[in-house]
């Protein structure tokens, strides 16, 4: 009695009653379906929020101040970034393509008789490689234009087109807090990515910023701060290193040991990424679970049939029994029968989610993504369901006393 | 052959102990053909039962070939059931949708009889029982007296020891029961099968060399027959049917 011929009873006893078996198997189709479909949906919204933020600039890593939330209230003061933070971070780095120091704030910008209040960052030429802008009209802030606190501007495309509604800005000369500033270039639309705006940015350099405008609001004890530095790395796997590098020399130039809560965050994209994933991976993990249940629910269905049938079969196992089948025989006989319903349902299944799956890609909403992983988790798990809820059947029909089983009406 | 000393079996159902054998005593030897007799509750489907090693009993001893069988496992009782024991039901007990020739195979799967080996041996013992031409057919394909036939040789198939036919004529007309007996003494005459035969009908009993007749869980009787009625001896008119009650 070898499992070929266990299947090859099972299969006829399946056959012998079809519309059973395919509706006690529509249970298992509809679960398995249901989660392959609803991961598949779950795994396309992930990938489309992952492939969102690595349009922001992948291999960021940003540097800022951090507040300190237990003196918070009571005069919160935050340890400031140093410009000198930055020259020794720009010396002690490497695997880094472009580093960004910023100083930002807001100023009352005028242009004829339109005024507004504007966001101001100062910036060196690095900020358009590592923020991943590119120039559409004129030119980027140049080092000479640092050097020489040149009243030059750099517009955003939302700003260039809220200032002068249409004029073409390239030598025109707005003003910034009462001073003039020549527009030399204006930035490519970038759209807005997820939760905020970057087109509406205005950006002067770094040095005309602190000699102009900035003023006292940029000094601590007479040095230079900044609002935040921006790394590039030149590869995703020297993100972690950089980002150890930088916090070294952090601690190194404001004098903090090891044991010393860091009072600046340096944190990558990826921890951003890795948070958002989280929480749609969460989502999916949800959505798969409640699919599980229904799977669950076909699963009672199988369970439900096959003791309806080993009561019908009562006399059929009597009979195998009288004439030598042993009780582990008998067992495996209703064991591959649930299992048999089970991944035959699997399988359906898979295929039905995964058109399904397929149908919602071709709406347009979503591209979903069936991964092979839940493929064969869901096949593994019908096949552990129909195990699961075969235990029980194919016992008491292996129990039954042979003699009983035969007198059964 | 079949050795049964002190043999009782008892049933609790509910509240109430059926002693449905109340110690028997009886020695059944290698090639010999009996007939056990009885009204209903006697006791006969139960003494079947623990000779095919169906059931074994609540006290007492039973060796078949002499082994004592109350002392076997499940395990061992069903290969013991595979191997010596052929058992005839009256309600013949085909699967459905099933060939004759599958059928009368089954022993034989559960015996691990592989292959080639398992199909001669089926296509054999439907030879015997006359059934060559149909073992493609599906039990309802097949008349009363051809299924007990298939059913016959599916006990045979695997050369039992021992040939147990519960009431095999029971369902099936007279003319029909007279041709099962008469393929009953045939094995026994051809082949030296041992067999016990239950049956109500004292016509069909005469046919076997010993009447046992059991009643309220004992032996009433136990008798030789002088001279075996030969198969196709015509079932004569005054001939008295015992009925169930």
């Amino acid at each position: 009695m070898n499992l070929l011929e266990n299947i090859r009873i099972s299969f006829r006893a399946l056959a012998a009653n079809k519309l059973r078996s395919g509706l006690t198997m529509l249970g298992i189709i509809i679960g398995v379906a249901a989660v392959v479909a609803l991961m598949a949906i779950g795994r396309g919204a992930t990938r489309s929020v992952t492939s969102q933020v690595e349009g922001l600039g992948s291999n960021l890593v940003s540097v800022s101040s951090a507040r300190n939330l237990r003196q918070a209230g009571a005069g919160a003061q935050s340890t400031p970034l140093h410009y000198s933070d930055y020259q020794a971070i720009a010396q002690g780095t490497n695997n880094v393509n472009g580093i960004s120091p910023t100083y930002q704030t807001s100023a009352q910008v005028l242009y004829g008789n339109k005024q507004s209040q504007f966001s101001i960052t100062g910036v060196t030429p690095d900020f358009a490689e590592v923020q991943a802008y590119t120039v559409d009209q004129g030119r980027f802030i140049t080092n000479g234009d640092n050097a020489a606190e040149s009243r030059v501007v750099v517009l955003g495309s939302q700003a260039a087109t809220d200032l002068f509604s249409g004029l073409n800005p390239m030598g025109r000369d707005i003003t910034i807090d009462g001073i003039n500033f020549t527009v030399v270039g204006v930035l490519e639309a970038k759209g807005s990515t997820g939760f905020f705006s970057t087109d509406d940015v205005i950006l002067i350099p770094l040095g005309t910023g602190y000699s102009r405008l900035f003023g006292g609001r940029a000094l601590e004890n007479g040095k230079r701060t900044l609002s935040s530095i921006a790394l590039s790395a030149s590869d995703p796997n020297a993100v972690d290193a950089v980002i150890s590098q930088v916090e070294y020399i952090l601690r190194r130039e404001h004098g903090l040991t090891l044991r010393d809560t860091l009072p600046f965050n340096v944190s990558s994209q990826s921890q951003a990424l890795s948070t958002l994933t989280s929480i749609t991976t969460t989502l999916t993990a949800f959505l798969g679970a409640i699919a599980g249940i229904s799977l669950f629910v076909g699963g009672i269905g199988i369970m439900n049939i096959m003791l309806v049938s080993v009561r019908e079969r009562t006399r059929e196992i009597g009979l195998r029994k009288a004439v030598g089948a042993r009780r582990s025989v008998i067992l495996m006989q209703f064991l591959v029968e649930t299992i048999t319903l089970s991944l035959v349902g699997g399988i359906l299944g898979i295929l039905l989610g995964a058109a399904i799956a397929g149908a919602v890609t071709l709406t347009g909403l979503i591209t979903t993504y069936v991964s092979l992983d839940v493929i064969l988790y869901s096949f593994f798990f019908a096949a552990l369901v129909g195990l699961f809820f075969g235990i029980y059947p194919a016992y008491q029909a292996a129990s039954l006393r042979p003699i009983e089983a035969l007198r059964y009406e | 052959m079949i050795e049964i000393e002190n043999v009782t079996k008892i049933y609790k159902m509910g509240q109430s102990v059926v002693h449905a054998l109340d110690g028997i005593n009886l020695h059944i030897g290698a090639g010999e053909m009996a007939a056990v007799m009885g009204p209903s509750g006697s006791g006969k489907s139960t003494l079947m039962a623990i000779l095919g090693c169906l059931d074994i009993p609540t006290e007492g001893v039973y060796r078949l070939e002499g082994e004592p069988v109350e002392k076997l496992n499940e395990n061992q009782l069903a290969q013991v059931r595979s191997r010596k024991v052929g058992f005839v039901f009256q309600q013949f007990n085909l699967l459905p949708r099933t060939s004759a020739l599958e059928n009368v195979m089954l022993p034989l799967l559960y015996d691990g009889v592989h292959g080639k080996a398992r199909t001669e041996k089926a296509k054999a013992a439907l030879e015997t029982v006359g059934l060559a031409d149909r073992m493609n057919h599906r039990p309802n394909q097949l008349s009363g007296g051809e299924q007990q036939r298939v059913a016959i040789a599916r006990a045979l198939v695997n050369d039992p020891t021992i040939l147990l036919a519960d009431e095999p004529t029971g369902n099936l007309d007279t003319k029909t029961g007279e041709e099962i007996i008469g393929l009953f003494q045939k094995l026994h005459e051809e082949k030296g099968q041992t067999v016990v035969y239950v049956t109500h009908d004292v016509f069909i009993a005469r046919h076997t060399q010993r009447i046992i007749r059991l009643v309220d869980g004992k032996i009433k009787s136990d008798e030789r027959v002088a001279h075996p009625l030969a198969a196709g001896t015509p079932r004569p008119e005054e001939a008295i049917e015992m009925q169930p009650n």
